[in-house]
């Protein structure tokens, strides 16, 4: 596991924490979610309401994650670590880096998060919860991008979140749901910079539904609306997965991917696979 | 765009055409449930009744007993009160032939300041109640889900 890639740091002061034992156990396994690609809490493609990790009103909790998505042409790694503060306030950070076989080429982009929960708790109230966050992008290599058309190499996506575990809703398994509403300029995450000659409707909707199959395993689907800035035909993704929550402090989530098109080059599908830590 | 679409419908229209698991049933709680028996059989009676019930509030106020999270609410308690009234209380809750007549969940748990990881905590305990009776997670989860909406009445009180 690509350990290394999360800044020495944070990686610290995750071990501090661990130290001080301020693990934080307050939901119920599985609730939370995992990380998503870009290192806010939520499914594999999504950021969803919850916060990342276990903790509740009264504890925070500190959580990181590697993932790995390849596709035919492409592969994306990315590493994140998050912390809950009293379930009110989830902070996050993610280095993605991006790998296009053909050409050798190799893109990297930085990601810090945050995330507000404006009302509502995914298990306890007949409210959905409701959160509202924002991901703030930095392109390393910008060169790339501007030579496709983009107009920068830093953007802030900013997105409402909605999410509600239903118990017992489907013949007496669990289900969730997930919506969110993503005001966006970036072109494949950010990777292909942000905005471009084709920039038109930037808000884009993502949903997310999933199925507790026992106290350990959800399996779901997942979708995520994508604008085509850069007129190179960026289609929406979409994956099913499947996450194992052996216990409180691990997860592991193996997705089948469908991102479409990427830099005009058609088919992109494959496998990602996912580790999180939870204190 | 068009699979994903169809998944999620799937999944919602396997809510609505469970054989078993009519939700609305346990929201209609008091039809007389003798007559809805012939027809579907209430959560009390898909969990096993009594011997069930019992079993799983057994196991409870055992492992209660050996928690440090919530121990200290209940070191006062008495403990065949708790077990007597949270047996009808379940009952009730899960449409068996009882009627609760007790204090309200705001009058009993007033005073206790019980916070949300508390009781998130005792849910989990719960949990491991109803594993150790052998209580199916589909059920486990149907319980829950009555159980789940009164965290607001019982928390920071
Ligand atoms: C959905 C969850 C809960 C339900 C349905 C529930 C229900 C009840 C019932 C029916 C009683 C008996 C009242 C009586 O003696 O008349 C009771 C008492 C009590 N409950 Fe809860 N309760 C819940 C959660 C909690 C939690 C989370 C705590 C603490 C962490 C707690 C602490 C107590 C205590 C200390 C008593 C008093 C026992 C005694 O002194 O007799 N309860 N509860």
């Amino acid at each position: 596991m690509p350990m290394n890639k999360i800044p020495p740091l944070l990686y610290g002061c995750f071990l501090a924490l661990y130290s001080a034992n301020c693990s934080a156990e307050g939901k119920i396994l599985a609730t939370p979610g995992v990380s998503q690609i870009e290192g806010s809490g939520g499914g594999g493609i999504v950021p969803w309401a919850q916060l990342a990790g276990y903790a509740t009103e009264e504890s925070i909790s500190v959580s990181a994650a590697c993932s790995r998505v390849t596709v035919k042409d492409f592969s994306l790694d990315s590493c994140a670590v998050q912390a809950n503060l009293y379930d009110k306030i989830e902070l996050s950070y993610a280095k993605q880096s991006f790998e296009v076989t053909p050409l050798k080429l190799n893109l990297k982009q930085n990601i810090i998060g945050a995330k507000i929960n404006l009302f509502g708790d995914l298990v306890y109230s007949t409210m959905p919860q409701v959160s509202l966050g924002i991901q703030s992008k930095r392109l390393k290599t910008s060169d790339v991008a501007f030579s496709l058309g983009a107009k920068k190499d830093t953007g802030t996506d900013v997105y409402i979140a909605a999410s509600k575990l239903h118990l017992g809703f489907i013949n007496g398994y669990n289900w969730l749901w997930n919506v969110t509403a993503r005001h966006t300029k970036s072109n494949q995450l950010g990777l292909l910079g942000f905005g471009g000659a084709h920039e038109k409707k930037k808000i884009q909707l993502e949903v997310s539904s999933a199925i507790l199959l026992n106290r350990h395993l959800a399996l779901g689907v997942e979708f995520r609306q994508k604008s085509d800035n850069l007129n190179l035909g960026e289609d929406h993704w979409k994956d099913i997965f499947i996450a194992w929550f052996p216990n409180k402090h691990l997860s592991v989530t193996l997705a089948y991917v469908d991102l479409g098109s990427i830099a005009a080059i058609d088919k992109q599908t494959g496998w990602y696979l996912s580790t999180m830590w939870y204190l | 765009m068009k699979k994903s679409i169809i998944l999620l419908l799937l999944m919602s229209c396997f809510a609505c055409s469970s054989p078993s698991g009519n939700i609305e049933s346990h929201v209609e709680s008091h039809i007389d449930s003798n007559s809805q028996a012939q027809t579907e059989p209430t959560l009390y009676q898909k969990m096993g009744e009594k011997p069930a019930l019992d079993n799983i509030i057994d196991h409870l106020i055992n492992i209660i007993g050996q928690d440090d999270v919530v121990f200290a609410h209940f070191a006062q308690s008495n403990v065949t009160r708790f077990q007597d009234q949270l047996t009808v209380f379940l009952c009730h809750l899960a449409d068996g032939p009882c009627q609760y007549k007790g204090d309200s969940m705001e009058d009993i748990h007033q005073g206790m300041y019980i916070n949300k990881n508390e009781f998130n905590h005792f849910v989990e305990l719960f949990i491991e109640a109803m594993d150790a009776a052998d209580i199916s997670y589909p059920i486990q989860n149907l319980l829950l889900a009555q159980l789940a909406p009164l965290r607001k009445t019982i928390i920071n009180m």
